[in-house]
């Protein structure tokens, strides 16, 4: 079974400015990949190399057993098979959500049904609702209705809860989960941490146009076996310890305290902070 | 299903073109009634004939329909273009298996419907409010016909490749329309062609909306004023084939050059 993408070697420089560095990265078919990295760390570049907007200087690429800088006709039956959701956009504002789905419907070989598309990203209501009336967020669900018409066997999903309040970046994540079940491989982009978290199946960090780490969001940076931070009250004092046999320590310190331990607090390191350590490692 | 072909896609784009437009109404407000308004003010002011049986609108007239061609190919789509381009449309579209011709086709579709309503409307006020004479002749209509296919077709691969000029969607309106308008001047549209000072009808001569002008007039001028004209003549061949080079030029510069995202 091929990989949905693969890509060796990769390499972009605008100037002498390495966009991408010799970047390897593969995504098997069905997972829900997100890729992490500040801004500048060849994020976009990557992924715009992978949609077929930008050509590269050298690399193997292979989306879907095709090469994205191919031109012709053969891009064209490729594209047929992806989704792309872009970057927030507010183009087709006088025309009707349904109108605007039921069109992009007509590019495609194999469309899915426009009314259910809609009913999937929960714009029903908004059907005969003019594209510049709609909210950030309805606007946004309306961008992954016309990147998902197409029945794409792989979806590119460009930060696409940049805006939402927190209910409907749920409700968000749930349609994403479901497209997946449905057999779609998803790429994500995200600058929200929770948010590939609560998605990804997998995540890879990129920064300086490398890939530094591939992983589950739960070991990633050997988050799993990391230090875990006790803290806990001793009597005006608020005190900490990194400890890598917590329940030792607690269980101590409750023998210490006779009981119930002051403010007792054990946490390990969030993604968050395995991830800002990671792109920090490399600044330095 | 079976493969959506280039053309009937072009069509489903003309028609969501069409319905756009038609729900921008300052856009339709602007490009449609703008010229009547120019019309209805030169008409009054220059009442006087400039030749025998032939009155100012008259003249006049012939020049806004060349500038109506102008106006609904090259001026629409060199403004809304780069608009497109600033929204993420162009971009949005480029990642579909849309075939790119589509879009051209559904431009194109934009700009015929757009421009047969703008010469309708404009020949209506014209005998309507101002006396002006229809062609009687099979053959006129015909020109006209011809003229107006050819001089559409120029304006709107010359748009399409202008669309590259305005750095951006918001400037595109200072950018293109300046152009138009000292086109519009030195080609004739505001005034009999042969009172401009020589160099400005060289210049004119350069470029379409000249040519486009003078052909509209032999449409609706009598053949005696042909005498008028620079060359004593209605220059039909010499009009087809300069606006004919344009489309050519336009055709291959649009091509060369169009891009679906701004750098």
């Amino acid at each position: 079974m091929s990989k949905v993408i693969s890509v060796a070697g990769l390499r972009k420089s605008y100037g002498s400015n390495r966009a991408v560095d010799g970047l390897d990265l593969e995504i098997e078919q069905g997972e829900i990949f997100a890729l992490l990295g500040p801004n500048g760390a060849g994020k976009t570049t990557t992924v715009e190399i992978l949609e077929g907007f930008r050509d590269r200087d050298s690399g193997e690429v292979r989306v879907l057993d095709f090469d994205p800088s191919a031109k012709g006709n053969a891009g064209q039956q490729w594209r047929d098979r992806i989704g792309i959701v872009l970057q927030s956009t507010q183009d087709a504002g006088d025309l009707t959500v349904y109108e605007s789905v039921s069109h992009f419907a007509t590019y495609y070989e194999n469309p899915k049904d426009a009314r259910e598309v809609i009913e999937l990203v929960g714009l029903t209501e908004k059907s005969d609702a003019l594209g510049r009336t709609l909210s950030g967020g309805q606007r946004r669900r309306l961008d992954v209705a016309l990147g998902i018409i197409g029945n794409p066997e792989l979806i590119f999903l460009d930060e696409p809860t940049t805006g939402f309040d927190p209910e409907a970046r749920r409700a968000f994540w749930s349609l994403i989960r479901k497209l997946r079940d449905e057999g779609a491989t998803i790429l994500l982009t995200t600058h929200y941490l929770d948010e590939a978290e609560a998605l990804a199946d997998r995540v890879a960090v990129i920064n300086r146009g490398k890939i530094i780490e591939v992983s589950t969001p739960d070991q990633l940076g050997g988050r799993a076996t990391s230090l875990a931070t006790v803290s806990w009250r001793d009597g005006v004092e608020l005190r900490e310890e990194k400890s890598a046999n917590p329940t030792a320590l607690v269980s101590q310190l409750a023998q210490q305290f006779g009981g119930e331990i002051p403010e007792l607090n054990v946490r390990r390191a969030s993604l968050e902070d395995i991830y800002l350590e990671m792109i920090g490692g490399v600044d330095e | 299903m079976s493969k959506p072909t280039a053309l009937s896609i072009g069509i489903q784009r003309g028609r969501l073109e069409v319905k756009q437009f038609m729900r921008q109404r300052e856009s339709v407000v602007f490009t449609m009634l703008f010229p009547l308004i120019l019309l209805a003010i030169f008409g009054s002011v220059f009442s006087n004939s400039i030749a025998k049986g032939v009155t100012f609108s008259q003249y006049f007239v012939a020049g806004m329909i060349a500038s109506g061609m102008v106006n609904t190919g090259f001026q629409q789509l060199a403004i809304m273009i780069p608009m497109e381009r600033d929204f993420g449309t162009l971009k949005r579209l480029r990642g579909t298996p849309m075939p790119a011709s589509s879009y051209f086709i559904g431009k194109a579709i934009l700009v015929t419907l757009s421009m047969l309503i703008q010469v309708i409307l404009l020949l209506a006020a014209g005998v309507i409010f101002f006396g002006v004479n229809l062609p009687t002749s099979a053959h006129k209509w015909l020109l006209l016909l011809a003229l107006l296919i050819l001089g559409s077709a120029c304006s709107t691969v010359l748009g399409i490749a202008f669309s590259n000029v305005p750095k951006s969607g918001r400037g595109a309106s200072a950018v293109v329309s300046p152009v138009v308008i000292v086109l519009q001047f030195f080609s004739g549209v505001f005034f009999v062609f042969t009172q401009l000072p020589h160099w400005m009808q060289q210049v004119a001569a350069i470029f379409p909306l000249k040519w486009m002008t003078q052909g509209a007039r032999s449409v609706f001028l009598p053949d005696s004023f042909a005498t008028r004209e620079v060359a004593g003549n209605w220059e039909t061949g010499r009009t087809f084939a300069i606006i004919g080079a344009w489309l050519v030029i336009g055709l291959f510069w649009s091509i060369r050059s169009f891009k679906w995202e701004r750098d």
